[in-house]
């Protein structure tokens, strides 16, 4: 479609006119004009939801949101054609069949071998020989081996050395959706463990000896302690309205040598509105600073995440401090009990802060355990009451971890970003289906690529150059401030608002830390190397010289001149509606503005987008619009469950 | 740029044409400026009833008028001091922080500064046009948004020697009553009259400037809490009594303390690279952020933040 505005979000008086294009897997803009013209690429999976505005004068409004907090608003000539727009995104944003998502037509032209390898990268025995299991405590149980015991499972999982077959089976068969208890984290220090399941199928007075003698089993296997805390991640309200559904808490009573704990972490609908609340306040134009605060404290977001938090530190003081394993839970065990047992793990274990071992992280606590990211995530079309932002609170609680901790990781924001993008990207396998078991029956690793294997690829730009092995702080267990500390947890303008770029630093002080880094790397090799021919040489006047020049021309390379960090900005509307710049449009200049975005310096620190070009390779199939078979209204979004009736919804 | 007290108007609407004469050699021919008045249109109004006012345009007639009102005097002395209360006071949950954050009003402020400060930069660098600030007496408000006009600006006020030139001519020459602005600060129980924090709320802008700038100021925030200690109890003279007049030359300056080869170094900013340009903030509210170095300095450990600085310093200096 031709003749198509793209406004900007901020100034609103910005408006870039080009054509637009929708393909099977993208939606693209192209910007007129013939110098370097910008294009957008958006994905269909990002595709949160489309809004058909009233029509004006100018055009008929349509407005995108995606699921990476992009927010594009076009206008469109022809009612018409808006219409079809409108129409076609409908039914490309909600695939039926896994088959069209993107990751079954990506191709970044590797060979089968080298697409097996992208898989390998991240291997789950090895990490649980890294943790120190099997041993005398811990070992692999196939009883899961063709998901007989529990669907949602992996095939593997370790277990108590004194849990036989039997106490498992029975075990599971007391748990909901049977998630029996295993191991997601063991300390080697002091065999304190973090196992993880789902609550147990106790109503009011049920027992199971089974069940009984697994938790005594994982009890067991930490001589060092007589208890084990049994954490329920749910408000205690929740927990106890799901006894009168038959499942419920474990009682201490029955329970030999427990501790049990609530620590009220609130279920997926009440995060989902959350979020939504949240984004409100994001689009929000030109709030003060009081419809901001006000905004973000009712959404209640930072809450939430303070919540996961503090469950997580709380864990990961019981392990290394008190030397005590935990068993934690949730209802179904695959959202909370995720959340909290990958914070907990981030804290206690500096391999789960570098870039590998956090994707090892992932893989174990959420991949392999079952998070069920088709539901959470829209991977197809299904129910909205499914759709929760559950890893992306997650990632954030890694963020806030990096602002309270700037040496201790050894991966930047820009990776956590990326990630987060390609949970719902669908370019890469890794995140499909709700289990180990769905992935395999649909071949996912053979049809297609790992996400793990492309960032590692990339990982120079993943680096957090203030990252040192050795430093103090990247060391040992973390210890985030618990009280008083609300302050320290802020808003994320880089996810939230990660494509308004008026609102962020221009300049990064990552990218830049990153150049010098490597300058000085290069700088201390060329050094070693003429040290050595210097001492076999005799001293040549000529390689001296040839040195000097290199070492200059280098530094351009790199940018490091001067010039370059002088980047030109252009001044936002500082005036309101109310008082109306009296002449001159303050936004004239932007032709500086759009030029710089362009340049090599700027292309690290905005995103060299993921939905872009050079992904795209073969997802350009046809650049007509197609309409569609079926299509109808989008199934409105799910704002207003009260309180009472979430939680009886026990997901 | 301009700077001055309000006109005094009065209810009669004098008119001086000595004033109007002053602010006629500004302009050339046809040329335009703008008057900020960092009062309300309402306030200033009322300010005739007690002989102020404002520029009539009649007399002035290539002068446009612009209020952006700012809020200064006992209100802001109560804004900071809900926030220190807030920041200090460890039983709100995080239920209740944004909202008790919000009500100090602080940071609203601090958007409204730094938006004023911005449209005078506007008004010079993208109108090109002669800009006059003034409030009511010209030692608040009116140095705040000239201060920080500067910086946006001028590359040359964000280097250390820069930034305490400016500092002398626009705050401390220029005429803000130290003695009584900064006398007892957010704990005392004395509500002072005269007790207003115009050069914290300066600094906090400027160390906004800094986190959206971070290659852009030579300086560090450690300048900036020196500079606010130093406000409020120093042992210098630099910042002592409420204008030229009355300072004595018997004291030490602060400068030259500052400036001294060894201690010069520690308020210096590693990351630092001249930028010739204007540099144009961010006033969204995501952009904004409350000072934690300020605010929770005695609260939180520093450690952790200051060995990322070390880390950055040790990368700067390997190169």
């Amino acid at each position: 479609v031709e003749n198509v505005r793209l406004l900007d979000r901020l100034s609103s008086r910005k408006a870039t006119l080009g054509t637009l294009y929708l393909t099977a897997t993208h939606v693209i803009f192209v910007e007129n004009g013939s110098e370097g013209r910008k294009e957008t690429w958006v994905l269909h999976s990002q595709i949160s939801s489309i809004e058909k505005q009233a029509t004006t004068a100018t055009g008929c409004p349509l407005l995108i949101r995606c699921k990476n907090f992009q927010v594009i608003q076009l206008v469109i000539p022809q009612e018409r054609d808006c219409h079809d727009v409108y129409i076609s995104l409908i039914r490309l944003a909600r695939p039926v069949k896994y088959e069209e998502l993107y990751c079954f037509s990506f191709n970044p032209k590797l060979d089968k071998e080298e697409r097996e390898q992208g898989w390998k990268l991240v291997d789950l025995t090895e990490e649980y020989n890294r943790m120190g299991v099997p041993n005398n405590y811990w070992q692999i149980s196939d009883v899961n081996r063709d998901y007989g015991v529990c669907d949602s499972y992996p095939t593997e999982v370790y277990v108590p050395k004194s849990a036989t077959a039997h106490i498992i089976v029975g075990s599971s068969k007391f748990r909901s959706r049977r998630r029996f208890p295993a191991l997601s984290y063991y300390c080697k220090d002091n065999n304190a463990s973090i196992c993880r399941s789902s609550q147990p199928l106790s109503g009011f007075s049920a027992r199971c000896l089974e069940d009984e003698q697994m938790l005594q089993a994982i009890r067991k296997a930490n001589p060092g302690s007589d208890f084990l805390y049994v954490v329920d991640t749910r408000p205690k309200l929740n927990a106890m309205a799901n006894r009168a559904a038959g499942k419920g808490y474990e009682n201490e009573d029955n329970y030999s040598n427990i501790k049990f704990q609530f620590i009220g972490i609130e279920n997926i609908h009440v995060m989902r509105n959350s979020l939504q609340k949240m984004l409100e306040v994001c689009e929000l134009k030109s709030p003060s600073m009081s419809d901001f605060l006000w905004g973000l404290e009712n959404s209640g977001w930072l809450k939430h995440i303070k919540a996961i938090m503090d469950a997580g530190i709380f864990i990961a003081k019981a392990v290394a401090e008190e030397g005590v394993s935990v068993l934690v839970h949730c209802s179904d065990g695959w959202d909370r009990t995720a959340q909290v047992c990958s914070v907990a793990s981030l804290l206690l274990d500096p391999y789960y802060r570098t870039m590998k071992g956090f994707m090892v992280l992932i893989e174990k606590d959420w991949v392999s355990f079952g998070h069920k990211f088709n539901h959470r995530y829209g991977n197809l079309d299904g129910d909205p009451k499914e759709i929760s932002p559950v890893i992306d609170q997650f990632i954030e609680c890694v963020w806030q971890l990096m602002e309270q901790f700037p040496c201790a990781f050894e991966f930047n924001e820009r990776f956590l970003i990326h990630i987060q993008h390609h949970i719902y990207s669908c370019q890469f396998g890794n995140f499909l289906c709700n289990s180990q078991k769905e992935r395999r029956e649909l071949k996912i690793q053979e049809r297609t690529y790992s996400l793990w294997a492309h960032l590692w690829k990339n990982r120079a730009d993943y680096l957090n150059p203030l990252y040192r092995p050795d430093h103090s702080q990247t060391q040992g267990t973390l210890h985030p401030q618990m009280a008083p500390c609300n302050f320290l947890y802020k808003f994320w303008s880089g996810m939230y608002n990660r494509f308004e770029k008026g609102l962020h630093p221009r300049q990064s002080v990552t990218d830049y830390l990153m150049a010098v880094k490597e300058e000085t790397q290069q700088l201390e090799e060329e050094l070693e190397v003429l040290r050595e021919r210097l001492a076999n040489l005799q001293k040549s006047q000529l390689n001296d010289n040839k040195a000097k020049s290199k070492r200059q021309d280098r530094s351009k390379e790199l940018g490091l001149s001067t010039a370059n960090n002088s980047l030109a900005n252009t001044p936002q509307e500082y005036s309101n509606d109310l008082k109306s710049f009296p002449s001159r449009s303050p936004s004239q200049g932007d032709e500086e503005d759009s030029a710089l975005i362009l340049t090599q310096d700027n292309l690290k620190s905005s995103d060299p987008d993921l939905s872009a070009n050079s992904d795209q390779e073969s997802g350009v199939e046809d650049l007509s619009c197609r309409s569609p078979s079926g299509g109808g209204c989008l199934p409105s979004e799910d704002s207003g469950k009260d309180s009472d009736e979430a939680v009886f919804l026990a997901v | 740029m301009l700077r001055s007290s309000q006109p005094l108007t009065g209810p009669n609407r004098k008119r001086c044409r000595e004033d109007e004469m002053l602010l006629g050699t500004v302009l050339d021919e046809g040329e335009r400026g703008f008057i900020i008045d960092t009062r309300s249109a309402q306030a200033a109004k009322q300010a005739r009833m007690t002989g102020g006012g404002t520029e009539p345009k009649s007399s002035y007639p290539q002068w446009k008028r612009l209020h952006w009102p700012l809020e200064r005097g006992r209100p802001l002395q109560e804004s900071f001091i809900k926030l220190v209360e807030a920041c200090n006071d460890a039983s709100i949950n995080m239920d209740r922080w944004l909202s008790r954050l919000e009500s100090s009003r602080w940071l609203s402020h601090v958007k409204a500064a730094l938006s004023t400060a911005c449209l005078a930069a506007q008004c010079m660098d993208r109108e090109e046009a002669s800009v006059l600030v003034h409030g009511a007496e010209g030692t608040d408000t009116t140095l705040l948004v000239t201060a920080l006009a500067q910086v946006i600006l001028d590359p040359s006020c964000r280097t250390l020697g820069g930034f305490q030139g400016l500092l002398e001519r626009e705050w401390i020459e220029a005429g803000h009553p130290f003695h009584l602005r900064c006398a007892r600060s957010a704990y005392s129980h004395a509500r002072l009259k005269q007790e207003a924090p115009l050069f914290l709320l300066f600094l906090d802008c400027v160390w906004q400037l800094s986190r959206q700038f971070p290659f852009s100021l030579e300086f560090s925030e450690r300048l900036l809490l020196t500079l606010f200690d130093n406000a409020y109890a120093s042992a210098y003279g630099t910042f002592l009594c409420n204008n030229e007049k009355e300072r004595r030359e018997s004291t030490h300056s602060l400068w030259a303390w500052l400036n001294q080869p060894g201690e010069k170094t520690k308020y210096l900013n590693p990351l630092y690279s001249h930028n010739a340009l204007v540099i144009w903030p961010s006033v969204e509210p995501q952009s904004i952020q409350l000072w934690q170095g300020l605010f929770f300095r005695w609260i939180r450990s520093p450690q952790y933040l200051d060995e990322a600085w070390a880390e950055i310093q040790r990368l700067l200096e390997g190169n």
